[in-house]
């Protein structure tokens, strides 16, 4: 029970899309420690908890922490490098803001 | 507030007095963990006060079981909304442990095994109010709950009495710890119902 | 809502009705909820619950809907299946005590990750533990709906013959939805006339009753986290590349 006691980063989904307007379970992110990068959905996540940790399949380190009071949210993704978020393909070319 | 659901009450929320508010009571002892559950061999556990000037105390397991030994029976309050009365634990007071160690802090930082850390004003930890707890309801503290030994400060919410504790750093300013950096309250105190930063 | 086109509303909890139950098992029930305003989903997803007491206290949890919208006279309606978590909070009360008509909060689809795709042509093998087996009924519901020729193998690991949610319905259509094989496992007691002792899903129930590996299936697997775990580990053993799994785990909160 106790090494098992994590769900999948699928969970995220409900919780942040309180925040996003993405579905940050199906974008890929860098782990800030391992360099480990991949899907979102297959972090490690503690739930059974004062809020929600996301930790790294490789290495552990805690990539996000979402804390939900009633009034307000706390996230923290400073275990993330990057977010690699899938997007609609789009005509215009990129050009110097 | 959402749309009632008829019939619905939820867990039993406490009109109790013994109860903090918007504490239920929970005769079980609900398992909560923020990662994996370290695994400490008692050959390598020690308990470490580090004082502000660097200077270090140490203990091994030999060592704080052979400190004079206490059984608090205490009230305990988790900020997920539980509370477990009665609960006794046997273990080392923290003024024992902080006798001789010489500080002029106000603050302390507790850390575990596994990364898990905490924060608490040393005064707190004194007056016969913590302690370094191996022993839960008289048998040696399973790892879920912390064991081999985890910070007993039951006047704060739960998630202060850090499990798998491994040392106290002393401080002159206040550090915030694991859940107090995500939005938790630096002091904790469950009868003002301080759970979030500004309650 | 798809992988792929992120831009959404944020999402908004919205009151669903209770139009019928269905029991499953002696533990689990199919709630069948009025979603007036259900934008649709992919199989494998799931929705939140919400449950308000008079005091304003609350409670969420989140369920797998069991297979594609159907559309009732007052709008969509949507599947969840429910299983009784002893001691729990919201399962005994979905199960005991919510009634026909009555309201409850959700909000959803949710997931974007454990979904089958009907364009995708790989073959799919579902390895479900206990009420694991319900974003997996919705793929196998998904696949007959749409006509699908996808070939499916689902292994179903149970604790007895009466914890089978949907055993009626997995029995017709693994007659009759051509290209759907079904496997038990039994891992406390199996029926009467089954060959072997019960067991946990082992090497030899992977190997005979899913796909090798070098069919590149994709692979759903959900079910408690130690489930899951255990199961992960074998496909990876057998050689399928873990970017082919795809893992739901569910802990014990009800």
């Amino acid at each position: 029970m106790t090494e098992m006691s994590y769900l999948d980063g699928n969970m995220l989904d409900g919780p942040m899309r309180e925040l996003f307007t993405v579905d940050l379970s199906t974008a890929m992110g860098r782990c800030e420690n391992c360099g480990m990068t991949g899907s979102m959905a297959s972090l490690h996540v503690y739930s059974h908890a004062p809020g929600l940790v996301a930790r790294c399949p490789s290495c552990e380190s805690v990539m996000v922490r979402l804390v939900r009071a009633p009034d307000r949210a706390w996230l923290d993704m400073r275990g993330v490098t990057y977010l690699q978020v899938p997007m609609p393909m789009e005509q215009t070319l990129p050009e110097p803001l | 507030m959402g749309i009632v659901s008829p019939g619905f009450s939820g867990r039993p929320r406490s009109q109790e007095p013994a109860l903090p508010p918007g504490q239920y009571l929970t005769e079980d002892f609900p398992v909560l963990s923020a990662g994996p559950t370290p695994r400490v061999s008692l050959d390598t556990w020690e308990f470490v006060i580090s004082a502000e000037n660097g200077t270090e105390y140490r203990w091994s397991w030999q060592e704080l079981m052979a400190l004079p030994q206490e059984t608090p029976m205490v009230d305990i309050h988790c900020v997920t909304h539980w509370s477990k009365l009665g609960t006794t634990w046997q273990g080392v007071s923290l003024d024992t442990l902080l006798d001789g160690v010489d500080t002029g802090a106000h603050f302390a930082l507790a850390h575990s095994y596994g990364g898990y850390t905490t924060n608490l004003p040393l005064d707190d930890l004194r007056g016969g109010r913590a302690w370094v707890a191996h022993t839960f309801d008289g048998a040696p503290l399973p790892a879920e709950h912390g064991g081999p030994a985890r910070l007993l400060v039951p006047h704060l919410y739960f998630w202060k009495s850090a499990k798998w504790v491994r040392g106290i750093r002393l401080k002159t300013m206040d550090e915030p710890g694991f859940w107090e950096t995500a939005g938790y309250h630096d002091y904790g105190d469950p009868w003002r119902e301080q759970r979030y930063q500004g309650d | 809502m798809a992988t792929g086109t992120p831009a959404r509303a944020p999402i908004k909890w919205q009151v669903a009705r209770l139009v019928e139950r269905r029991v499953e098992t002696p533990t689990a029930q199919t709630l069948v909820l009025e979603v007036p305003d259900w934008p649709g989903h992919l199989p494998g997803q799931h929705v939140d619950v919400r449950l308000t007491a008079p005091d304003g206290y609350q409670a969420a949890r989140s369920y797998s809907v069991a297979g594609p919208a159907v559309d009732g006279p007052d709008g969509p309606r949507i599947e969840v299946t429910v299983q009784r978590v002893p001691d729990g909070e919201v399962s005994p009360y979905l199960i005991d005590v919510f009634g026909a008509g009555d309201p409850v909060e959700v909000r959803g689809p949710l997931g974007g990750w454990f979904i089958w795709r009907s364009e995708d042509t790989a073959p799919v093998q579902l390895v479900a533990g206990g009420s694991g087996i319900v974003p997996l009924m919705a793929m196998i519901r998904a696949r007959r709906a749409v006509g699908s020729k996808v070939p499916f193998r689902l292994i179903y690991s149970v604790r007895t013959a009466q914890d089978v949610i949907y055993a009626d319905e997995l029995r017709r259509r693994g007659r009759d939805d051509f290209g759907l094989d079904v496997a038990y496992v039994y891992t406390r007691e199996a029926p009467d006339g089954w060959r072997g002792e019960p067991h946990r899903v082992g090497l030899a129930d992977v190997n005979t009753h899913g796909w090798p590996p070098d069919l590149e299936p994709l692979t759903y697997v959900c079910g408690p986290t130690g489930f899951v775990e255990a199961v992960a580990d074998l496909l990876v053993g057998l050689g399928h590349s873990s970017r082919r799994i795809r893992t739901e785990r569910f802990g014990p909160t009800g």
